[in-house]
């Protein structure tokens, strides 16, 4: 999607480089482009025509930067709303602001939604997530309408470690939700989550109960879990939750699919709450802090290229840049190129980082280590080659391998690992160009599943987007080696 | 008769049935208003003219159908117009009554049943899309059919899965096979089919956990369940069912395209229709991977659940929501 608006927009902006303001027409015609984007993204109509609207507005009589493509500066507008739109910097500053704490306590959190969006898993995420924070969480079974409900939460309370409070014999959740306080209290709970059944907004009996759990019961902060996929139908659900309830927040879930993810930003219209979180996977440690800039990026379907754009600018040389993703694409690049790249790219920031910003490969990456110290390993051996064995890699016998080996020194085995990974990355980045994002998904999860150290720093050769970005790079903690064992587990 | 779905979804929805007396009056406000002097409806009486067909645009890009599809059911509906074919909104209606039927002629909507041995019905989709409560239905509405019903709890992964399905199990009469929690779901798809060959079950049923279509390692897994049924009876499962939930957006037809691949899905059960939501993404299914759609579910209970209907579809799709006033 992001190639295809990229494109579509080059061409409609090519002939107004250094031509001043970006007239009417060519705006009306790239924001046609951009609602088909949105809609396509799940956007509702209502909220995509608005939209459209204020940013043709903001548009209009923009000068037109000598320095970069109008269709890119367009581009950077729409995001810059839509990132606006979705969240202010206040909102997205540290997890202060997540959750608000009472004094005294205890806190009381309810979660609310439609069937099946993710309530009761988020309840367990949530409860893992304050423990971290050095909270004492109290679950309460709230959900005394599905099967098993209840047997749900007191699973994912063993998990966490988090007592559940429930009442098996009492059917009313208004009764249960009060006496759970009583116990928080008694208890020495300081934060208590409420886990509701899942109801549709037009259920008159089922909202009437959440209304009369928020009269008697007064949680200190009501979020609403949406499905991340969910389409059109996202504005009135959320806006019946919103007035019955008054909302304190959103809590988006299964990010980790290969949603646009467009009920963002309609939910946000509609409501006017924050997003504070976003679920990316079914295992309790896979809560996120939301921010806007990244669900944006999606919803256009560009991964983090636009900062990547930005940042790249400095750096790089642009139409070189161009060259080389051409030169890629073929497979003609050689590891001259190669090294070249990884100068520009290392000069920007981390591996890890850059990887993370391609789109759709970020999440799937995100557990992996790339080895630093191998790619000042791979730089050495580069140096140590002459012209025509960057150019070609398939000449080098054994005698050239010795020779680069002592040369760089380093073993043998570390040159010829750098020449099939070189290959390999050659091949894959190819193949790359030119995919879509769902493949680009699966082709990063096959990666995942190599050994990158084996790879050696070929990979390296992927980020021809340039530029660096605003993730944090770390190291795999013990928890997340064990979230990633535990994924691989699954799979069995 | 076309309505008694829609009907029922609305009423259901009101919770009003379970309710007391009281209750009841407030519930039933709302399905009063849309059937005390027939079903509103964007279309019927009213002339065609460019404005009517704005507002069906939207209507279509707000049902979900997408982009792609909407902008193929108006170009067919213009060309209509203009050749003169169709002048009102009724006629409108028909068309695409018409269209629709096509799109999902009404064998293509019936489950098939093995020629002799249990039938299996493999039932699969994303996490929370409905499908263990379509299990619950699709049992119930079997059983009302006189077969002898089983079902396997292949969900081993998430929390208390296996007690739901058993306690549906319990609560519409049928035999359950279930192994523990964390165990591998093939197995128990294998046992299960042992059984309902052992025991003579017309129709076994399978649950299976929810999961992303972008998890490579789950489809796999999924996949390994279909192989495993067929392997205990040859030809089986002769139904795989992916579960949508009707409020899903563009996403779904990833879903339909990943789970198509893994495990060749039969038919869409199309969950959670009683909600405001049009489910409008099957036609863009459709369009894209001729799926055909074999349920609608209506509601939380073994009950509502309705065999698809692509005219009682389309009605839906235009029917009129007082609290949601036609737009200028
Ligand atoms: N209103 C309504 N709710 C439904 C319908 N079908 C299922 N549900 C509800 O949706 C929620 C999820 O349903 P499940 O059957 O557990 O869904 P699932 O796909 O098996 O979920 P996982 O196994 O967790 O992936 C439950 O609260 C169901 O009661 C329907 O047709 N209408
Ligand atoms: N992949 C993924 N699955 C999720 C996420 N959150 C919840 N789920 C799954 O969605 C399904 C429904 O979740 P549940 O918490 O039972 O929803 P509830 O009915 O709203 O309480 C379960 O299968 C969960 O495992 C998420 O962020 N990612
Ligand atoms: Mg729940
Ligand atoms: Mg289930």
């Amino acid at each position: 999607m992001f190639d295809s608006l990229q494109d579509r927009f080059g061409t409609l902006f090519r002939n107004l480089t250094g031509k001043g303001k970006i007239s009417e027409s060519n705006v009306r015609d790239a924001m046609k482009e951009v609602r088909t984007a949105l809609l396509e993204a799940d956007v509702h109509f209502d909220v995509v025509n608005q939209f459209v609207s204020d940013v043709t507005q903001k548009a209009l009589g923009t000068e037109v930067l000598a320095s970069v493509e109008p269709g890119q500066q367009m581009i950077k507008i729409v995001y810059d709303e839509l990132c606006n739109l979705m969240g202010t910097a206040a909102e997205d500053s540290g997890s202060a602001a997540r959750i608000m704490f009472v004094e005294p306590g205890p806190t009381i959190i309810m979660m609310c939604g439609l069937q099946g969006s993710g309530k009761t898993t988020t309840c367990g995420k949530l409860a893992l997530y304050l423990k971290s924070k050095g909270k004492n969480p109290l679950l309460v079974a709230a959900d005394l309408q599905r099967p098993a409900a209840i047997d749900q939460l007191h699973t994912l309370g063993q998990q966490t470690e988090v007592p559940v409070y429930s009442e098996r014999e009492n059917k009313n959740p208004v009764q249960v939700c009060r006496n759970a306080v009583d116990f928080a209290k008694k208890n020495g709970r300081d934060v208590i989550i409420l886990d509701t059944a899942g109801r549709l907004h037009i259920d008159e009996v089922l909202m009437a109960e959440l209304r009369a759990v928020n009269l008697q019961v007064h949680p200190h902060q009501i979020f609403l879990v949406v499905d991340a996929m969910v389409g059109q139908d996202a504005v009135n659900s959320a806006k019946a939750f919103n007035q019955q309830l008054e909302l304190d927040g959103v809590i988006l879930t299964k990010f980790d699919s290969d949603t646009r993810g467009g009920a963002a930003l309609s939910v946000k219209t509609i409501t006017g709450k924050p997003i504070k979180f976003i679920g990316v996977g079914e295992k309790l440690p896979d809560l996120e802090e939301f921010h806007p800039e990244r669900i944006a990026q999606r919803m256009l379907g560009m991964g983090d290229i636009l900062t990547l754009v930005e940042k790249a600018q400095a750096e790089f040389d642009e139409t070189k840049a161009l060259k080389l993703q051409e030169k890629m694409a073929k497979a003609q690049f050689t590891l001259d190129d190669f090294l070249e790249q990884m100068r520009t790219v290392r000069k920007m920031g981390p591996l890890k980082q850059l990887m993370g910003l391609l789109p759709g490969i970020g999440s799937a990456l995100k557990d992996i280590e790339l080895p630093e110290a191998e790619l000042d390993k791979t730089e050495a051996i580069i140096s140590s080659m002459n012209r025509k064995e960057r150019e070609d890699p398939d000449i080098m016998d054994g005698s050239r391998r010795r020779r680069i080996a002592k040369g760089s020194g380093v073993q043998v085995e570390d040159v010829s690992r750098l020449i099939k990974g070189f290959s390999a990355a050659r091949d894959m980045a190819k193949k790359m160009s030119g995919l879509s994002m769902g493949s680009r998904m699966k082709m990063a999860q096959a990666m995942s599943s190599m050994d990158m150290s084996k790879l050696g720093a070929g990979s390296a050769g992927l980020p021809s987007f340039g530029g660096g970005g605003q993730q944090k790079q770390s190291k795999l903690s013990p928890e997340q080696k064990r979230k990633l064992r535990q994924k691989r587990l699954r799979g069995k | 008769m076309a309505f008694d779905f829609l009907k029922k979804a609305l009423t259901k929805t009101t919770g009003a049935l379970a309710a007391s007396v009281d209750k009841l009056k407030t519930g039933l406000t709302k399905t009063r208003d849309v059937f005390v002097g027939g079903l509103k409806s964007l279309l019927r009486g009213r002339k065609l003219d460019q404005q009517l067909l704005d507002e069906l645009e939207q209507r279509l890009i707000t049902s979900d159908l997408g982009v792609k599809a909407t902008l193929k059911i108006m170009e067919d509906l213009n060309a209509a117009w203009h050749a003169g074919k169709i002048t009102s909104g009724d006629e409108v209606l028909d068309f695409l009554k018409a269209e629709m039927k096509g799109y999902w002629p009404v064998e293509t909507r019936a489950l098939k049943f093995a020629s002799s041995g249990p039938t299996v019905i493999l039932v699969t989709g994303i996490n929370g899309a409905g499908k263990t409560t379509s299990i619950a239905k699709l049992g119930q509405y079997l059983k009302g059919q006189g077969k002898t019903v089983m079902v396997a709890a292949c969900d081993t992964f998430r929390a208390a899965a296996v007690e739901q399905l058993s306690i549906w199990a319990q609560r519409i009469d049928v035999q359950i096979v279930k192994h523990q929690m964390g165990s591998d779901p093939a197995a128990v798809a294998f046992d299960a089919c042992d059984a309902a060959l052992a025991r003579n079950i017309d129709v076994l049923i399978v649950d299976t956990a929810g999961r992303l279509h972008t998890q490579e390692h789950l489809m796999r897994e999924l996949s390994k369940i279909r192989k495993v049924i067929d392997k205990r009876i040859p030809g089986a499962p002769h139904e795989v069912l992916l579960v949508l939930d009707a409020t899903t957006g563009q996403n779904a037809i990833r879903q339909a395209e990943e789970f198509l691949k893994a495990v060749q899905v039969s038919g869409i059960f199309l969950a959670k229709l009683d909600g405001t939501a049009k489910g409008g993404i099957v036609i863009a299914i459709r369009h894209q991977l001729g799926l055909p759609v074999k349920f609608v579910g209506i509601g939380e209970t073994p009950e509502d659940i309705e065999p698809f209907d692509p005219e009682v579809f389309v009605e839906a799709l235009f029917a009129e929501e007082e609290s949601q006033p036609r737009s200028p």
